[in-house]
């Protein structure tokens, strides 16, 4: 079979699978489940992430003024990626990956944490997913958590002379693996009330396990799988964010 | 694109499509919590025991037509901002030509 049709194909299919009519099935958390008091936290912990990363896209754009179009790029790509339900046949349910470690591998990590608070606040306003009082610690969890793991874990691997494949990969599971484990950490500080905090943070963790552990590995070789592609067409993309061996 | 591309593209489009279909089918007709979200298995769930059950959106966009109204105003919005600074975003490199 000829290589243009599966290319085709494979573009009709991907576009009508965003296209269905789909519920929006999420690690984010809902509106008014978190108190006040927990909420209004999250949204000062993500501050100051926020702004830096806000001065980080002014910065770069003002030296390089086509980061901005990369930018709305990978913030298109986040938006799709995080409200994309995969079902995981192991655990009967569905969840999604984040694409926080992906795009902070392509334009660094605080640039990405902007795309994903402008995602998570166009999710939690049109499409019922997370919420307005919610959104703090989702941009935490997501934005913040995803992106500098998935950050970190390049630059570490990528010191260690190991291919950009496998740094990649590792990128992606970490990213998806801590936005969880934080996610579990919002709800556990917030919702333990009387009880032991560390019992129930393991107890969600454990929970989001058999749905997590397989996503994470997909996700691992979704950022893998995007980013050779993107360093095989268009390297001269990633000149902009490059990450020194 | 080659002669037998498109008829092709047109059986694995639809393979593709029989593929992806039923993962989109209608929750009702599955059985109940079958493939929900980890934000309906997990995370409500463990807000429910602690009694702090999710409520409904404070902007609630899902009624009528609210929900295209409010793209349709997004769309004005962003394509105003895009048209705008279309020359800042789409400016071109400034190399001598050869």
């Amino acid at each position: 079979m000829r290589r243009s049709s599966i290319r085709l194909a494979l573009l009709l299919g991907t576009a009508m699978l965003i296209l269905l009519p789909s519920g929006a099935y999420a690690m984010h958390i809902s509106e008014g489940i978190l108190p006040p008091g927990w909420a209004a936290l999250w949204y000062l912990v993500a501050a100051p992430f926020l702004w830096w990363g806000i001065r980080d896209v002014k910065k770069k754009s003002a030296a390089q003024p086509k980061f901005k179009i990369l930018v709305a790029m990978v913030g298109a790509a986040v938006f799709i990626i995080s409200c994309m339900p995969i079902p995981v046949p192991t655990a009967g349910t569905c969840s999604h990956p984040c694409g926080t470690g992906l795009g902070a591998i392509i334009i660094g990590p605080g640039p990405t944490i902007v795309v994903a608070s402008i995602a998570l606040l166009l999710q939690a306003l049109f499409l019922a997913h997370g919420g307005i009082t919610t959104l703090g610690a989702d941009i935490v969890s997501m934005g913040v958590g995803g992106a500098l793991s998935g950050y970190f874990m390049f630059v570490m691997l990528r010191r260690l002379k190991l291919n950009y494949f496998v740094c990649a990969f590792a990128s992606g599971l970490i990213s998806d693996w801590v936005t969880y484990a934080i996610t579990s950490t919002a709800l556990a500080t917030a919702l333990h009330g009387d009880g032991d905090f560390l019992k129930m943070f393991l107890a969600i963790v454990i929970a989001f396990i058999p749905t997590q552990l397989p996503l994470g590995v997909l996700e691992g070789f979704l950022s893998a799988g995007a980013y050779r592609f993107v360093r095989a067409r268009r390297p001269e993309l990633l000149q902009l964010e490059e990450v020194p061996a | 694109m080659k002669k037998h591309a498109l008829p092709l593209s047109c059986i694995v489009t639809a393979i593709v499509l029989a593929i992806s279909i039923p993962l989109h089918a209608d929750d009702a007709e599955e059985p109940e919590g079958k493939w929900s979200g980890v934000d309906e298995t997990v995370v409500e769930k463990f807000a429910e025991e602690a009694g702090r059950p999710p409520r409904d959106p404070y902007i609630n966009v899902g009624e009528g037509d609210m929900l295209l109204f409010c793209f349709l105003v997004a769309g004005v919005i962003g394509g105003f901002i895009g048209g705008y600074y279309f020359r800042v975003l789409f400016k071109e490199d400034k190399e001598p030509a050869k």
